[in-house]
């Protein structure tokens, strides 16, 4: 974590914030903590709006009601003052088509006062070279592929130090190859202290990157926090045993709420166990697994097989954001 | 120019974080900072090849004039064509004016229109516009930006429209001491100079419309509708300011002075329609200004 960011900090604070277009909610209150020095990954399907936080968070769009603060500073009230130390790729890389890449960053980075022209060329060459661009920087952007255009977008974002960078989609358009790239690249970042703020809806992405999340659905934040914090959220055990009832005992007077699992058709999925056997499962958060052992075994239940299930982001993601193809909204 | 200043530059609202607030990356805005914007805009404004199109396409107007009323057996009656057409063979500086005359009812409009319209939703078009504006430009800053961008191409159309002529008109006329409408006689240097009042006469003509592009241009993110509303508005204008029954109107109608430079040509230079039109231009240049500031300030940049 960079010097001067006390513990506790949050980059990004968001409160009850809700952006609403006539009557449809957009956002519908969502309070983000995003702590300095993480890297946050901002999930949600498609339509779910997190492009609309962004776009309120950096004071593109009004805030039907609520607050933002960026960096310390109330948003968009101290916009001209915070913006300079966020950098940012909002809903996909633009430029002019008709300017070299080198161009496009130059004129970007006019536009920020804080930018100092002097050291303009060499910033624009180094944060080209650190996407990997330097050969095409004399290209025009109309030539550019997709790929090419989401790395320029990510040069434009680095174009001076930055405390925090907002980055929507970082990895939309790219290869294989480009997507690790970006993914070292945002690492490489985090290690210098820059609070990154990714949304994505690819959660594989996410796991690989981030060190917090917070998803989205429907205009809502449904859960926030570490990784961990939301992978375990759902741990569950599952017990194998002839004793279903003596089991559901155990596990009821250790506060879990357990139910024997519906006997699957297959069979073959439970191989070698007798008919008798039945699988009991509980959400299990709370205990240790050890103890529940040690508890079943002392409550002379004949434990045939117990497993701890953590569920993976995309179980949990899935879980609170609903399984449909179908965008919500 | 020292690294901490502040003061002066347009815009700027105290962007500097002090020292003392601990090992923050301090944020330095520098006189002049804001103005790498301007530079920037102009720069983009005058590599696009339509701009150059654009100007091309004014630069013709006088030339085509210039080679018709030469190629022609007969010279121009007078009564007839253009104002001043008549003069062209005595004198070729009389290129550039009917140059103006005939560029400025639909020609310089329609160029003007383009630029003006273009300046905001262009940028929200191509999707530039958001990072202008995180990056950050400051919005008011960025209008007043896009509007002197728009107020060059003003000026640059009719210079180029006068510089064309005078060219033509060298290279196919002869070209001496001008006699005005007042009968008096100028020396050559003194016509080029009164050719150049005159451009500066209709840049000033046209600011209003400018203003008028860049507010229709805060109201979309289709810069071609925002170009053709201004253009349409631009002949709309016009028809009415040939209405007589609208005579109560037509002092109002940013063009009814569009015309009226012939004052330039007498001796001494009668600044009075001067002065009404920069009067009604600025009035124009205030009401679309605000009106676009109001928009663009508070508008949620979705594009």
């Amino acid at each position: 974590m960079s010097a001067g960011a006390r513990a506790g900090d949050l980059a990004i604070e968001t409160r009850a914030l809700t952006k609403r277009f006539g009557h449809q909610v957009a956002v519908d209150a969502i309070d983000l903590a995003v702590p300095m020095g993480s890297v946050f990954g901002f999930l949600g399907p498609n339509g779910s709006g997190k492009t609309t936080s962004i776009r309120v968070m950096l004071g593109l769009a009004a805030a039907t009601s609520g607050a933002v603060t960026l960096l310390g500073e109330s948003m968009p009230g101290r916009l001209s003052r915070v913006l300079p130390r966020v950098g940012a790729l909002v809903e996909g890389p633009a430029f002019y088509p008709f300017l070299s890449g080198a161009a496009n960053l130059r004129r970007l980075d006019s536009a920020d006062r804080a930018a100092p022209g002097r050291s303009r060329s060499a910033r624009v060459d180094r944060a080209l070279e650190r996407v990997g661009l330097s050969n095409a920087a004399g290209k025009k952007v109309s030539a550019y592929s997709l790929g090419m255009k989401q790395r320029l977008g990510i040069a434009n974002a680095l174009l001076m130090p930055r405390r925090l960078l907002v980055l929507d989609e970082p990895t939309n358009g790219l290869d294989p190859q480009g997507t690790r790239e970006v993914r070292a690249l945002v690492r490489s970042l985090a290690g210098e202290g820059t609070t990154v703020f990714v949304s994505s809806h690819l959660l594989a992405e996410v796991e690989h990157m981030c060190t917090h999340a917070a998803i989205m659905s429907a205009g809502r934040l449904v859960a926030q926090g570490t990784l961990d914090e939301l992978r375990a959220g759902e741990s569950r055990v599952r017990v194998r045993t002839p004793d279903a009832a003596a089991t559901m005992r155990v596990l009821a007077a250790a506060g879990l709420t357990a139910a024997v699992e519906p006997t699957p058709d297959d069979l073959g999925d439970r191989a070698g166990a007798t008919v008798a056997d039945a699988w009991v499962s509980a959400p299990a958060s709370a205990v240790a697994p050890e103890a529940l052992v040690a508890a079943l075994v002392g409550g002379g239940v004949r434990v045939r097989g117990f497993e701890v299930q953590n569920t993976s982001l995309e179980d949990r993601f899935v879980a609170l954001t609903g399984e449909g193809f179908d965008v919500v909204r | 120019m020292s690294d901490n200043t502040t003061a002066a530059s347009p815009g700027v609202t105290g962007a500097v974080i002090a020292p003392d607030q601990g090992p923050e990356p301090r944020v330095m805005v520098r006189a002049g900072g804001a103005w790498a914007l301007l530079v920037s805009e102009l720069t983009v404004l005058f590599r696009r090849r339509r701009t150059w199109a654009l100007l091309l396409a004014l630069a013709a107007v006088p030339v085509l004039i210039a080679v018709a009323v030469r190629l022609s057996s007969q010279d121009p009656t007078p009564g007839r064509g253009p104002p001043f057409l008549d003069q062209v063979t005595q004198n070729g500086l009389f290129v550039a004016v009917t140059g103006l005359i005939v560029s400025i009812p639909l020609f310089l409009p329609l160029t003007v229109g383009v630029v003006a319209g273009d300046t905001i939703a262009g940028e929200a078009a191509l999707g530039t516009l958001r990072y202008l504006l995180v990056a950050p430009a400051g919005r008011v800053w960025l209008l007043v930006v896009k509007f002197i961008g728009a107020a060059v191409f003003c000026l640059a159309a009719t210079v180029t429209v006068v510089t064309a002529g005078v060219l033509a008109g060298l290279a196919l006329f002869p070209i001496g001491p001008l006699t005005l409408l007042s009968g008096d006689t100028i020396s050559l240097a003194e016509s080029f100079l009164r050719a150049l009042l005159i451009a500066g006469y209709v840049t000033v003509s046209l600011l209003g419309l400018s203003a008028i592009g860049l507010f229709f241009s805060t109201l979309t993110v289709v810069p071609v509708g925002a170009m053709a509303a201004t253009i349409v508005l631009s002949v709309v204008a016009q028809v009415l300011d040939s209405l007589p029954q609208l005579e109560w109107l037509h002092p109002w109608l940013f063009s009814h002075y569009w015309l009226d430079f012939a004052d330039l040509l007498r001796q001494p230079v009668d600044f009075s329609s001067f002065g009404a039109n920069a009067l009604l231009q600025g009035g124009y240049l205030l009401v679309f200004g605000a009106l676009a500031y109001g928009r663009f300030l508070t508008k949620d940049i979705l594009s």
